[in-house]
This record gives structure tokens, sequence and C-alpha cells, in this order.
């Protein structure tokens, strides 16, 4: 069978039927990591109108193994997947969980995420320097900030980018976050105050990067047939991509662009059936202002350097013409260090018309990339409330 | 006395003869026998064509600044050294791009270029390890 047609036998076969946070999200020194795990994914089980003996495949990236929260869960799933490339491994937890719904090797799967990136609690931090530890860290450099800012440095040299237009990137999203009352910060904002606030690194100021919060989410994907017995109406993947290019980012071949962004959208895409202009949301995950714009000049929705157009003129706001972040991203809704869990969520309410003052009219046709480090891995999926 | 910075660490086998040409005040490169091409950072295989066949060669130090921050806020609280500084992505003239901090120059945007011509010089840490860093090129 020719690869084509594989991809579009997996798409459209399962579907999100449970999304929910963990009971509490923002600052919370009061409850673990694995709390935040537990509690998320009884709240999405819950919303999908399924129980948690039903679970028999867990995926989950960051400090726990997938064993250990099948153990704290009292479920022995017969499928774990425990890929860890950063921020958007949850992203690319939906192509491996339709994967393996397709093909019988679990029924019910939950993508779970619980970080306590703020407090720490219950947190045993394990990162590998092995080659950051030698040639990066004796330098300075040692967190995000000290390395997506590099990345943003060039792109302004090639193509004549502005720290006006990265800030209106988090003036967009603020206005989001003020019709989300989960959000962490909700007041209005300008790109006056983003210039203007706390020198970080140059080229950001404090409000061009993330937050970092305490908080879970997870996703409950089961195949199409059995989604229709959920509770909720059934979130279709259409398409799923996914790539790794690079940890370092002297290692990025394309910089200021990512290849293994552009890899993962092309897929998503092709598999789902659909282009560019199909969309009418976009989830694109936002550690910093500059982010989402290269997302979208990598995927090709813009010409390099044309990205932050996508954020000027209202167009990403309320009442745009093509909302972005609307749960008011990990600028100023919560970042709990791997982002990429609570993106799917908001796509998966927003497909469902779940959301409230923020609701997008008509949305039917959503699309969420997140990266992974420093735009070194990526994930795409395409997801829409029709087949 | 104390370090102005965290050594680098953990330190691999195909590392050493990088930090040994530092100490010697020059910039050793891997490259690669049969692409002829060269990498950073080193490895046991040209991450260009796959072959195992490296050689090194010593770098010229010279090379561009191809992106960089300033840093006002420390990551790491064992670099010592003043904020704000330059942290400094070089395109080395060999082809390798390298993470380091541009010196001797103020850490002022307007100053600063992407793509001006740098040149290395070394810093001795302490008996065992010199690092790279890179000033603007003199001209000529």
């Amino acid at each position: 069978m020719a690869q084509h047609d594989t991809l579009r036998e997996l798409s459209n076969s399962c579907c999100i039927v449970g999304a929910a946070e963990s009971d509490e999200m923002g600052i919370l020194p009061h409850k673990s990591q694995m709390a935040l795990h537990l509690e998320s994914i009884t709240n999405a089980v819950a919303d999908a109108g399924l129980k948690v003996s039903d679970v028999d495949g867990i995926f989950t990236a960051g400090a726990h193994s997938p064993a250990l929260i099948a153990e704290a869960l009292g479920v022995t799933p017969r499928y774990v997947d425990g890929t860890s490339v950063g921020g958007c491994s949850f992203i690319i937890m939906v192509e491996h969980a339709i994967a393996a719904l397709h093909h019988h090797l679990c029924d019910v799967a939950v993508i779970t995420h619980g970080e306590s990136g703020r407090s720490q609690v219950g947190v045993t931090r394990v990162r590998d320097t092995s080659i950051a530890g030698v040639y990066e860290i004796p330098y300075g450099f040692g967190a995000p900030p000290t390395w997506f800012g590099l990345i943003t440095t060039r792109h302004m040299h090639e193509y004549g980018t502005t720290l006006e237009q990265w800030a209106q990137v988090a003036v967009s999203t603020r206005q989001w976050a003020a019709l989300n009352p989960k959000a962490m910060n909700r007041d209005p904002l300008t790109i006056d105050q983003v210039l203007k606030a706390r020198m970080i690194a140059y080229p950001f100021t404090v409000l061009n990067i993330c937050l970092v919060t305490d908080a879970g989410g997870a996703l409950v994907l089961t195949r199409a047939d059995r989604a229709r017995d959920c509770a909720k109406k059934p979130v279709y993947v259409r398409g799923t991509g996914e790539a790794t290019e690079h940890v370092s980012v002297t290692q990025m071949k394309g910089l200021p662009l990512s290849e293994a962004t552009r890899m993962s959208g092309e897929r998503a895409m092709k598999m789902a059936g659909v282009s560019h202009g199909d969309f009418d949301h976009l989830m694109l995950y936002d550690a910093f202002t500059s982010g989402p714009p290269i997302m979208l000049e990598s995927m090709g929705f813009a010409k390099p350097g044309e990205g932050v157009a996508f954020f000027e003129n209202g167009k990403s706001t309320p009442g745009g013409s093509l909302p972005i972040n609307t749960n008011g991203g990990g600028l100023s809704y919560t970042h709990t260090g791997m982002y990429g869990m609570f993106p799917l969520i908001e796509a998966t309410r927003q497909l469902r018309g779940e959301c409230g003052a923020r609701q997008v009219p008509n949305v039917k046709l959503s699309l969420v990339n997140g990266m992974g480090g420093m735009l070194s891995a990526a994930g795409t999926c395409v997801l829409s409330n029709e087949k | 006395m104390e370090l102005e910075r965290p050594l680098p660490h953990p330190l691999a086998p195909e590392a050493k003869p990088y930090f040994e040409g530092l100490k010697q005040g020059k910039l050793m490169l891997p490259k690669c026998n049969d692409c002829g091409k060269a990498h950073f950072y080193p490895r046991v295989i040209c991450p260009h064509c796959h072959s195992r066949n490296i050689t090194w060669i010593e770098a010229s130090g010279r090379g561009k600044l191809y992106a960089f921050e300033i840093l006002h806020r420390s990551f790491n609280p064992a670099v010592k050294t003043p904020l704000p500084y330059v942290l400094a992505m070089i395109e080395l003239e060999e082809g390798p791009r390298m993470l380091s901090n541009l010196v001797n120059i103020k850490p002022d945007p307007a100053l600063i270029r992407c793509d001006m011509p740098v040149q290395a010089v070394y810093t001795k840490l302490n008996d065992s390890f010199t690092l790279a860093f890179f000033q603007p090129a003199k001209a000529n």
C-alpha cells in the first residue's frame, strides 16, 4: 500500500473523547506533580463518560514514566509510550495513540501531563546535560530564554522583523486570556508595555516569555466507532505529523526556520487532506512571542518573515478572521514547562463549542502545532468536529 | 581561586582533542576525511555523510556572529560574569556553528550586528580548561 493511502487510512480513525485540566492551575505549592497527573486523568476520563478502569493505554512525557502513572492510577495498561522530546511530546503522542488504537494495541488511550513547573512539588529533576554541559552551559547558556533569543535575533537580521512585531503576539494572546477564567494573566496589555517591561535577555523582555506554572492536563482517545458512545461530541483526529531535527540550536540547519516543524505540518495536512487556507482556528506553542510566527513560516502558512502579519490588525484576536491561541497561550494562560497538552485541550473544547466568551463561531477545523526544545522537535495535529 | 564559570562537564573522550587544543591556544575541529566537511560538537561519526573516518584540523579562529542575545538576568548562578553580557552563536569560517560569548564590545544591541566578523580569543579557567571566546575582528 502506498504511503499516502496508509496515512489516509489512519485519518479520522480515532477521536479525542475526553479533555480536561487538573482541578486547579497556577501556583500550587500544596499539590504534587503526581496529583496533577491523577486529577487530570480522572477529569478527562469523566469528561469522556468512561471509567478509569477502561484505560488500557498510557502515554506520558516528563519526569514520571508511564509505568509509574499506571501504578499510581491503579491500572495495568497493555500499551505504554514515554517518548520525551520536549513540550510537544503530548502532541506527538496523539499520533502514537491513534496508530496504537487503529491496530487494536489498546482501546482507550490516555495522554497525560502533570508538571509542578513552578513549585517543584514531588519532582525529581533529571536533565541531560551531556552536550550542553560541555559546550554551552560554561558560557552562561542553560535555560530556554538563553537559546530561543538566538533564533529570534537571526530572524530579525534576515527578515527585518521588529521588537514591536513580536510584542504584538503577546498583546493578541492576552486579549484571549482576558476571556478565559482559567488564565493566570488577564489584564489588558499594550505593545508599549511589552517593550518597556523588564529586560531578561535581549530581544526578550519578561512579557515576551511564557509563564512558569503548576498544572496538569489529559486527553482520552478511542477509535471512532467507540467514540460515538462517549459522553460528548467526538473530535476527529484527521491528521498528525511529527519530526525531530536537533537539540542544540547550533545544529539547526535552516535557522531561523524549523525543519522539524515543516515536516510535522506537511504530514499532518497531507494525512488530513487539507491545506493552509482551510483552517479556522490555530493553536501554536507560544513559549516566546517569536515562536508562533516562526512556526507559521516553517509550516508554509506564511512566507519567511511574514508570520507576524497573522497577529496584526486584529486578525488573530477575538472576532478576527483567524483566531490564534484562544486559551491565552503559554504567554498568559498557563505554561508548566511542557505546554503541549494545553493547546490540544483548547482545540478540543473549541471544536465542541464549549468555550463560552472566547468561543470561535462555527469552528470546524483546527490545527495544533507545538515545539519541543528550541524548535528542535515538532508535533502537529489537524482536528475537526466532522469527518 | 573561585572560578568565574562552570567547568565543561561531563567530558566525553571525543571532546578531549578540542579541549587539549584550547589549552595551546588552538581551535581544533573534527573533520571528515571522506566528505571533507568539518563539524562541531565533536562526534565519532560525521553528521554530514555518516562516515567514521574523522580527523582533526586546526581552525582559523575566524568566523562571523551568526546570532546573539544580551543577557540581563542570570539563569546560571555558577557563571559570575557581570550582567549584562553577550551570548553568541558563532559561524566559523570552516562551516560549523558553536556557542560562546562575544567579548570586548559594549553589550548594546545598537553596536552588535549579526554577521559581524569575529575572532577567537582564549581564556584559561584552570590548568585543565581553557575556553574560546570571540571578539570583533580587527579591520585589516
